[in-house]
């Protein structure tokens, strides 16, 4: 046999190896994809089902039920908080991100720690937190008093003003990390540059900085947006009922009235209208919020 | 260092001053509420006060000897180091894979693999309690382990792949040229040098399951109630002190957690 003839077998052979050698690694992640698949993926198929099959077949009633005017009033209090709370965050985040990735090192990460210090303490904590300052009898009310501004205490928890104060706080790392790190990787020079051709400082900053920060501003923006339309914690505890998200009406339609269809159904709008804000995101930025936000 | 200009363009620190004063308000926003509920533990009255007008271990005494707080920490910490090792393990041998399979497979299953991280927690909970039911993993440690996994897994994923593409992985390849087999030079060339990042994940993992709230709120009932369970019970009802001890502990041990891995973090780059 010449050498000729065995060339072309031994590059099958190799690319059969090859092949064999990549399905072999890439079956490392089997034990994961079994998890996610059987926790996450059929659930939700399972879900998707019973939103539309009932006890007589299939029907659409858990769908047509949210015309209803209770449902409706939940979804505009879900979107009315998602919207404040972002751009709340938005206000406060963004002078917060160009602030810190201007200092020095050490103050930087100063800042940055004070940022995720905030990230890495329990959700409930930092809810109790809230409710203990925001009572009645609470802290800030105290000394508002204390100091004359007010005679009576403010109603400031159990309603729509507690549960944005506490879900500004819970979302506001989401939106600064992100844009921290876009920021960090701007080149300065441009504004120099900017500076040297004339303009002035405003200038420079609206049309050279902030078109450059809307990759991480994006990701934050996205981020905080779709936790809070999903967020349930907080708004449970800070709302005190009173305010009711589309979460809670999940777990109210599960918990309390065993109503499988209208919590799955429920569940369905919500995972919609979650991966649908998700994928316009990625068209109009080419960027994933997952992978831009870590 | 307020001499000098602030920015490239020049603008003096004093000209915006406001905008230190408002990041400073920012900082207090972020960080003054937590802390705040540190002293307010060691207040005497039923009405926590800041700063306290008495001082006492009180609430302290009443987490130590409830049965009931202590059981559910005890289940919390049992689920967190479970998930912990089980998130790790399962999530770095995915990454491994994927990272050095270079196949067009793997971006769509690591993009399958981050969905818990996209999908509303609230969805998974109840999907998770649908599926936990036939098979009666309800209010068992495994179920809590098995659900809370998968909520890591997203992030071991994340932060092992990024530890992944600062290592060489020609590096393996001259240990297998001389004779390693691959669980051996992935033991001894590459985990080592991306054990920060895992180190990190398995970190984060833990953080992950000890935080859950909602998951647990489904599917961890009776004697199996986490920590965060019953303090979002508790909450729910009246506002007990005793979650202000509970939660200054609480607020100890992130704290130590931030700071190891900022250190991780910082012996990575």
């Amino acid at each position: 046999m010449s050498a000729a003839e065995a060339e072309p077998r031994n590059k099958r052979a190799l690319e059969r190896q090859a092949r064999k050698e990549q399905a072999g690694l890439l079956s490392l992640s089997l034990p994961a994809f079994i998890l996610v698949g059987s926790l996450v993926l059929v659930p939700i198929a399972w879900l998707f089902w019973l939103s539309i099959y009932g006890n007589d077949g299939f029907t659409l009633q858990n769908y047509t039920r949210m015309l209803h005017p209770s449902y409706r009033l939940t979804l505009i209090t879900t979107f009315e908080l998602a919207f404040l709370v972002t751009g709340i965050c938005i206000l406060l985040g963004y002078p917060l991100a160009y602030i810190g990735a201007q200092l020095g090192p050490r103050m930087a990460s100063l800042l940055m720690l004070c940022v995720l210090f905030p990230f890495w303490t329990s959700l409930l904590v930092r809810t109790y937190a809230w409710l203990v300052l925001l009572q009645r009898r609470g802290v800030i009310n105290t000394w508002l008093m204390e100091w004359g501004v007010i005679d009576a205490p403010l109603k400031l928890v159990h309603n729509f003003t507690g549960t944005a104060i506490g879900m500004v706080h819970i979302m506001l790392p989401f939106l600064v990390l992100p844009l921290y790190a876009n920021m960090k990787a701007i080149d300065t020079g441009l504004m120099k540059a900017a500076s040297n051709l004339g303009a002035s400082p405003t200038r420079a900053f609206w049309q050279i900085y902030v078109p450059l920060t809307y990759s991480g501003l994006g990701a934050g923006v996205i981020l905080v947006f779709v936790l809070s339309l999903g967020f349930y914690v907080t708004p449970a505890l800070l709302g005190g009922g009173r305010v009711m998200m589309w979460a809670m009406q999940i777990e109210r339609s599960m918990a309390v009235y065993a109503d499988w269809g209208a919590a799955s159904a429920l569940g369905v709008v919500l995972l919609v209208m979650t991966l649908s804000i998700l994928w316009a995101f990625a068209k109009l930025t080419g960027a994933s919020a997952a992978t831009g936000a870590k | 260092m307020l001499r000098g200009p602030a920015t490239e363009t020049q603008v003096t620190h004093l000209q915006r001053l406001w905008l230190y004063i408002l990041c400073g308000l920012v900082v207090l926003f972020l960080v003054g509420p937590t802390l705040m509920v540190v002293p307010m533990s060691f207040s005497n009255s039923r009405y926590l006060e800041f700063p306290p007008q008495e001082w006492s271990f009180r609430w302290y005494r009443a987490y130590f000897s409830s049965l009931e707080w202590r059981r559910a920490t005890a289940v919390s910490f049992q689920a967190a180091s479970l998930t912990m090792v089980v998130a790790t393990v399962v999530g770095t041998l995915a990454a491994y894979g994927l990272h050095v399979a270079r196949a067009k497979a793997g971006r769509y299953i690591s993009i399958l693999l981050t969905l818990p991280m996209i999908i509303p927690v609230i969805l998974l909970a109840v999907g998770i309690f649908l599926s936990f039911a036939p098979v009666g993993l309800n209010s068992t440690i495994m179920g809590l382990v098995l659900a809370h996994s998968v909520l890591a897994i997203p992030l071991v994923l994340i932060t092992v792949t990024a530890g992944m593409r600062n290592f060489d992985i020609n590096q393996e390849m001259v240990a297998r040229s001389m004779g390693a087999s691959r669980p051996w030079a992935f033991l001894t060339i590459t985990l080592p040098q991306i054990r920060n990042s895992a180190l990190s994940a398995a970190l984060l993992a833990f953080i992950v399951s000890l935080d859950e709230v909602v998951i647990a709120l489904l599917i961890a009932g009776g004697d199996k109630a986490t920590l965060t369970r019953r303090m979002f019970l508790a909450l729910r009802d009246e506002i007990d002190p005793t979650i202000a001890a509970i939660s200054t502990l609480l607020i100890g041990f992130s704290i130590l957690m931030l700071l190891v891995s900022q250190l991780l973090q910082r012996k990575r780059d």
